[in-house]
């Protein structure tokens, strides 16, 4: 393990969230099997208190996940030197087998825990908390991933050794070049910017289509899961490229430094929040027929649906601007 | 949207004057908060800032270094090596190198001698760092005796004074001639410190280093790219190893602030007693401590840093620059470049204000849920 202060402080973090989740998680299956809204007892009364508790602590979970996630990131590339081959990081997070899975959980358990700020909201609009189980069924569902990020992340700091000089021997003889795992992976451009601009446009059109007739739910749902996907994927494939203004330069990691404006936070900022509002609005659905919520889920949604073509109309305006600007000319 | 806005400001309003109405409980609060976030940003912007430095200063260093060794310890290299070294492909250039360390028992210094490759001096005449110069009271023109290898003192007169500009580097530095140097420390003629090879393309490097092992058993390459790795490795490990020490103060001041927390004098349970009872709700009340909560970190969190920035930048850090620096370098006095990236701000973040968070969720939300008549009965 590398005693670095980045490494140190996202294992503290995770340690403390890790601990949080199972607390809240412990909460919601005594709420889960004993919460009967008719009931007056003072268990009643002391399980409503604490949903309030756990909503808070999910509330700044997400803040901190998603902190961190950018954090893991900057840490990855901060400390790629340590590492023969690796230039930056992609070539870290490839130092072992768990890079990558740490860096998925993170993005899989903020994106849960959008999902269930949004069934929070909803659930705290009707009066009879009508979406209590579902809420806390999702927050069971949640934990073990939490769980799951915090100890793969453990296994990936652990097992990273920096190859640096000894005192007996100079020069190490280590394998050649790490970080051509994406040069391979990417698409080839013309599919990607096809398929990025039809999902891209379809979002939207459904997006549109539900914020103006309340229609097409599921389908702005399916939707927005596939163009979070695909848009990863152009990013790999050909945004980064632009951005680089270099036709090799696959990695989607470092548009978040300051040499290329930091625009990459923006960038995953706006895709994520598009992502979490549009797979939401599908995630309340089901509950549309609940009598207290009859009137606020299609609001909601509306509102969601709304705000997920704001993001993705953002981050599409910024894409494009950055490949207009480039001096990297591709067909 | 303005409903929101103006519900937040209001709550804010409401907080901050319920902190200030509060100002020893919430003064000593924000004061160790303060001094936390003051000495972790301190160590991590010292060990950052230099970390950059010892890249800018290796990044006009050779590439490839070549020593020799012999039952494991630090030998000489015989010139003709170069000759050979030169002929493997890839190699631009190969220079011996004539350097070392003097100990002057008098003025119980260590200085530095180096031959440059352009402009030595002649021989008889040397350049000398501001450090020395300072020290011993001597400039340009000025004789200046140093006793050599076999302690017989050797006088030469002082051509330059290196200037400030890279004091870091040079403080401690002599440059002389060939002829002086060889007569100083008594390295015959046809040996050299260590060589250093001019490469071009950075993927030959490592084939290039397994070719002179071949060449020369004993010899010893040293790449840049693993010095370099080797500073960033050594600066990460000293700043993690003090906060790894220093884990123990955060500890205690997240139990610091749990207590404050937890222990609600009569007057905040009545306070809160009464805003319930006039019709605020629970989630108000969380907010409201949301709200304390985002007011002390924040003041800690930029008091904290800009003190540190100063302190850094400004003093060299006065208070805990040997741990870091290392014992055996340094004398001169230096300023740092001053630098500070995201992933600092967001370390320190994740070291300070998330533990404290952590630890007020649960308090602030016994204090959010206490029952209005309880408290005033």
């Amino acid at each position: 393990m590398i005693l670095n202060p980045g490494i140190l402080a996202l294992f503290i973090t995770s340690l403390l969230i890790s601990l949080m989740t199972i607390y809240a998680a412990c909460h919601g299956i005594q709420i889960l099997r004993r919460w009967d809204i008719a009931s007056g007892s003072e268990l009643q009364l002391i399980l409503e208190r604490r949903t309030y508790l756990i909503s808070t602590i999910v509330t700044y979970f997400l803040a901190f996940q998603l902190v961190s996630l950018f954090l893991f990131i900057q840490t990855a590339d901060s400390i790629c030197h340590l590492f023969v081959g690796a230039m930056c990081a992609v070539g870290t997070l490839t130092v072992n087998s768990f890079g990558y899975p740490t860096l998925l959980l993170k993005v899989l358990t903020f994106i849960i825990a959008g999902l269930w700020l949004i069934l929070n909201y909803a659930d705290n609009r009707g009066y009879d908390y009508p979406l209590i189980r579902a809420k806390y069924l999702l927050l069971l569902i949640l934990a073990p991933f939490v769980l799951a990020e915090t100890v793969v992340q453990c296994f990936y700091f652990f097992g990273l050794t920096p190859d640096i000089i000894t005192s007996c021997c100079g020069t190490l003889y280590s394998q050649s070049a790490r970080g051509i795992a994406s040069e391979i992976l990417a698409l080839p451009v013309i599919p990607a910017k096809i398929l990025f601009s039809v999902s891209m446009l379809a979002t939207c059109a459904a997006g549109m289509r539900l914020f103006l007739n309340g229609k097409g739910v599921y389908r702005l749902a399916a939707l927005s899961g596939i163009t979070f996907v695909v848009s990863i994927i152009s990013m790999i494939s050909f945004i980064s490229l632009y951005i680089y203004e270099m036709p090799s330069h696959h990695c989607p990691f470092c548009i978040v430094q300051k040499e290329y404006g930091y625009v990459g936070y923006p960038l995953y900022l706006l895709l994520l929040s598009g992502t979490v509002l549009g797979l939401g609005v599908g995630l309340l659905q089901p509950f549309r027929n609940k009598k207290s919520l009859e009137h606020i889920i299609p609001a909601i949604q509306q509102k969601c649906a709304g705000a997920a073509v704001v993001a993705f109309v953002l981050f599409t305006s910024i894409v494009s601007w950055q490949i207009l600007v480039s001096s990297l000319k591709m067909l | 949207m303005a409903n929101v806005i103006e519900h937040h400001r209001h709550i804010i309003d409401f907080t901050l004057s319920s902190l200030l109405r509060r100002k020893g409980k919430n003064g000593a609060l924000l004061l160790v908060y303060a001094v936390i976030v003051f000495i972790l940003a301190s160590v991590l912007f010292f060990s950052h800032a230099l970390r950059r430095e010892a890249n800018l200063a290796l990044s006009e260093s050779p590439e490839i270094i070549v020593q020799r060794t012999m039952a494991g310890r630090y030998q000489t290299v015989p010139i003709f090596w170069s000759d050979r070294i030169r002929t493997i492909n890839g190699v631009i250039s190969v220079r011996p190198r004539l350097w070392g360390y003097q100990y002057d028992s008098v003025f119980q210094a260590n200085y530095t001698l180096t031959v440059p490759a352009e402009h030595p001096p002649e021989p008889g005449s040397i350049d000398i760092g501001s450090g020395i110069s300072r020290m011993r009271g001597a400039y340009p023109g000025d004789i200046i005796s140093f006793a050599g290898h076999d302690g017989l003192p050797r006088s030469f007169t002082i051509r330059n004074v290196i200037d400030h500009e890279s004091e870091l580097l040079t403080s401690d530095l002599i440059l002389l001639s060939d002829k002086d140097y060889r007569d100083f420390s008594g390295i015959p003629a046809d040996q050299a410190t260590d060589l250093t090879l001019r490469v071009r393309n950075p993927r030959e490097y490592s084939t290039i280093a397994e070719k002179i092992t071949r060449m020369f058993p004993e010899a010893r390459p040293i790449l840049r790219t693993e010095i370099l790795r080797t500073y960033d490795a050594l600066f990460g490990w000293r700043s993690g190893l003090i906060i790894v020490i220093f884990s123990a103060a955060i500890f205690a001041f997240a139990v610091f602030a749990w207590d404050k927390a937890t222990g609600l004098s009569a007057e905040e349970r009545r306070e809160i007693g009464i805003l319930k009872a006039v019709g605020w709700e629970t989630s108000d009340i969380l907010l409201m401590k949301f709200w304390e909560g985002i007011v002390l970190s924040l003041t800690a969190f930029l008091v904290g840093t800009i003190l540190a920035y100063a302190h850094v930048f400004y003093t060299s850090v006065a208070l805990f620059a040997p741990v870091l620096k290392g014992w055996s370098t340094l004398y001169p006095v230096f300023r740092l470049t001053p630098f500070i990236d995201l992933g600092q701000v967001a370390t320190l973040f994740f070291l300070t204000v998330v533990p404290y968070t952590v630890t007020t969720i649960i308090p602030s939300w016994r204090a959010a849920t206490i029952d209005p008549d309880a408290v005033m009965r």
